[in-house]
């Protein structure tokens, strides 16, 4: 107890470092699993794609990012268990931190394809069930988690297939599919709109304190049906604006049947943009807590003096803090990542990427909004999978995902070790 | 860090090297036309000149044909079998082979076509290779194929390509019947050996067809099992 109050402030400095640091590295590495699909099917170049990801990825950490940040907070560790030992929780996430931290920046030299989400729950699960004690993890939280892992790129695939197929019959396999193109498309942009914004004014806006908006004549209650007119209103104005794009697009009216499909894909690219954008929104809302959740927590019992309130908010500052890392992730790094992307796809057109993207970014936002941490990455793998199975991809290389998926299950233990490693030199140092 | 990512998962397309082949096979066979030209007017530099261009793109085309082999490793998800994908291409490649073992068979005897067969021969060599352009065209329409997922329209496009591949090997065929008759009518009149070189030629040139045929053939079962 006395740590805490004597090196109060230092702890939440090293741990905002960290947790800064995490956030960087999320945005340096990560943009390449929301932007690259755009950037790699030409829907956008480079420089669009960095404005994109900023302004949304931010919007996303902000607005949406609260659920999952207070999961890894408080969902998987069982709070009561340290009620008369504050310190060892306080180390202990700041030991998670720095263990996730270790490990991404390893897997980033060395080139695999690690997962920001697991390895920051195998941190935390690391330290409170070998550290302190197993009954100090709530197993059946955690049991839910690793469900999700599992889950989720099945539900995101299932999307993706699904969203896929209906592009396939509603416009592909049609006699004029350029018409049917500039009709529909509008359709799956209000469908990413509606997603995107429900879930962000049912579970997001509560976290930064907003829970009515008034219009003037009437007042619209986020929690209430209010928040659905809301949702159904965004939603409206992005299929519009999506539609004049779509109407300023020039067309090779001389096109012939065998070019047309170029033509088609011009109106897929503007549904692109959209999807990136939801993907880069759900990325934030999502990954953010995998930098700040920890940070979260050490804050809310430094402030507390030592007590582990069970119902404090998220202190204001600690989600923009994670959007400003993520950022500037991306500011420095991005630019060279999504380069290599630009270059190393151009297999993907837009009409598949856009299946698999919003599918991955519905999955990966509903998945927030439920508080659950999963792996953005590996949600988008099974996009893209699914759309494979739909019979949309040319050839996706399977020992790729298999990589992916051995890569999750090594970063478990790998997680785990390095935060045991942390918390028991943490504990030597402080006490 | 460029592994670090999703975009690995994306293999290279064998759709687009499958469709430069074939083309570089109707090119290939395409020079038949003149070859046969300068052999009817007994030109034989110009014959020879053309038949090294004809193995020069057959070598090409086999060079295609290795590589896309070596890129289609086993743990490629496709929307093809990875069987059938690489029965059509050993298809296509066939059609090369023969149009250079005719260009090499005749340069190499410098057998000469009877002046009274010339003009019906260079129909039917003309047939032969439209036969293999139009199974080129129906192996182009495989990326569209693919936009579509394999059913519906597209599908019933390249059943129809397909469609025409037969009749134009049927008409092959018969001129091939009528080729021989009438080579029949004069081969007392020639050497012995030449003519049955003839008989041969006339077998290989028609295999063109039959072979572009079978292209058509290995494309709709790719097409079916899906």
């Amino acid at each position: 107890m006395d740590i805490i109050l004597s090196n109060g402030s230092m702890l939440v400095m090293m741990a905002a470092a960290v947790g800064f640091f995490m956030a960087w590295g999320i945005g340096a590495n990560d943009v390449a699993n929301a932007m690259g699909t755009s950037v790699g099917s030409k829907a956008l170049t480079i420089k669009q794609a960095i404005i994109i990801a900023m302004v949304f990825e931010f919007a996303g950490a902000y607005l949406a990012g609260g659920e999952v940040t207070s999961t890894i907070r408080k969902g998987i560790i069982d709070a009561n268990f340290f009620v008369d030992t504050p310190e060892l929780l306080v180390f202990g996430m700041i030991s998670a931190l720095f263990a996730a931290a270790t490990w991404l920046l390893i897997a980033s030299m060395l080139g695999w394809p690690v997962s920001t989400t697991h390895s920051i729950v195998g941190a935390i699960i690391g330290f409170a069930a070998f550290g302190v004690s197993s009954d100090a993890v709530v197993w059946g939280k955690v049991l839910g988690i690793v469900g999700s892992w599992i889950i989720t790129p099945l539900i995101s695939g299932v999307i993706a297939f699904l969203i896929f197929n209906s592009a396939q019959k509603l416009i592909f396999d049609t006699e004029k599919p350029l018409q049917q193109a500039k009709r529909y498309v509008p359709i799956y942009m209000f469908l990413a709109g509606f997603v995107l914004s429900l879930v962000t004014i049912k579970k997001g806006l509560k976290h930064i304190g907003l829970d009515s908006i008034d219009l003037g004549f009437t007042v619209l209650e986020m929690k209430g049906p209010g928040g659905y007119y809301l949702a159904v209103f965004v939603a409206i104005i992005v299929a519009i604006i999506g539609k004049i794009f779509i109407t300023k697009i020039n067309f090779d009216e001389k096109a012939d049947k065998n070019t047309h499909y170029a033509n088609v894909e011009k109106v897929f690219a503007i549904l692109m943009i959209v999807t990136a954008c939801c993907m880069a929104f759900a990325h934030g809302s999502n990954d953010v807590a995998n930098a700040i959740g920890p940070l979260a927590a050490v804050v809310s019992i430094v402030d507390n003096g030592g007590e582990i309130a069970a119902k404090s908010a998220i202190a204001w500052w600690i989600l923009p803090l994670g959007g400003f890392g993520i950022v500037a992730g991306l500011a420095l790094f991005g630019h060279k990542v999504i380069a290599t992307i630009g270059h190393g796809i151009t297999h993907l057109t837009p009409s598949r990427g856009f299946a698999a993207e919003l599918a991955a970014a519905c999955t990966v936002v509903i998945a927030s909004g439920a508080g659950l941490p999963i792996s953005t990455t590996q949600t988008l793998v099974g996009a893209v999978l699914g759309v494979g199975m739909a019979r949309g991809i040319a050839a996706i290389n399977l020992s790729v995902v298999r990589n992916i998926v051995i890569s999750w299950v090594i970063t478990l233990p790998v997680g785990a070790g390095l935060s045991i490693v942390f918390f028991t030199i943490m504990k030597a140092v402080f006490s | 860090m460029a592994r670090n990512s999703i975009l690995g998962v994306f293999a290279k397309s064998p759709i687009k090297p499958l469709e430069k082949h074939i083309r570089m096979v109707a090119k290939c066979c395409n020079q038949l036309i003149p070859f046969f030209t300068a052999v009817s007017e007994k030109d034989w530099t110009t014959a020879g000149k053309i038949r090294k261009k004809l193995s020069k793109l057959e070598r090409d085309a086999d060079t295609l044909k290795r590589q896309l082999r070596l890129e289609l490793p086993g743990g490629l998800f496709m929307p093809v079998d990875r069987a059938d994908l690489l029965e059509l291409l050993s298809q296509q490649d066939k059609i090369a082979n023969k149009a250079k073992d005719i260009a090499g068979r005749i340069y190499g005897r410098k057998l000469e076509i009877p002046e009274s067969l010339q003009e019906s021969f260079a129909l039917f060599v003309a047939r032969n290779i439209e036969a293999t352009e139009k199974a080129a065209d129906a192996i182009n329409e495989l990326d569209d194929l693919l936009e579509t997922g394999f059913r519906g329209r597209e599908v019933d496009l390249v059943e129809k390509m397909i469609d025409q591949l037969d009749a134009i090997e049927d008409d092959t065929d018969e001129m091939q019947v009528v080729l021989r008759r009438d080579l029949m009518a004069i081969e007392d009149t020639l050497n012995p050996v030449d003519v049955m070189f003839l008989y041969q030629i006339i077998e290989w040139v028609g295999d063109l067809a039959d072979l572009a045929e079978r292209v058509g053939a290995r494309l709709e079962i790719l097409l079916a099992r899906k």
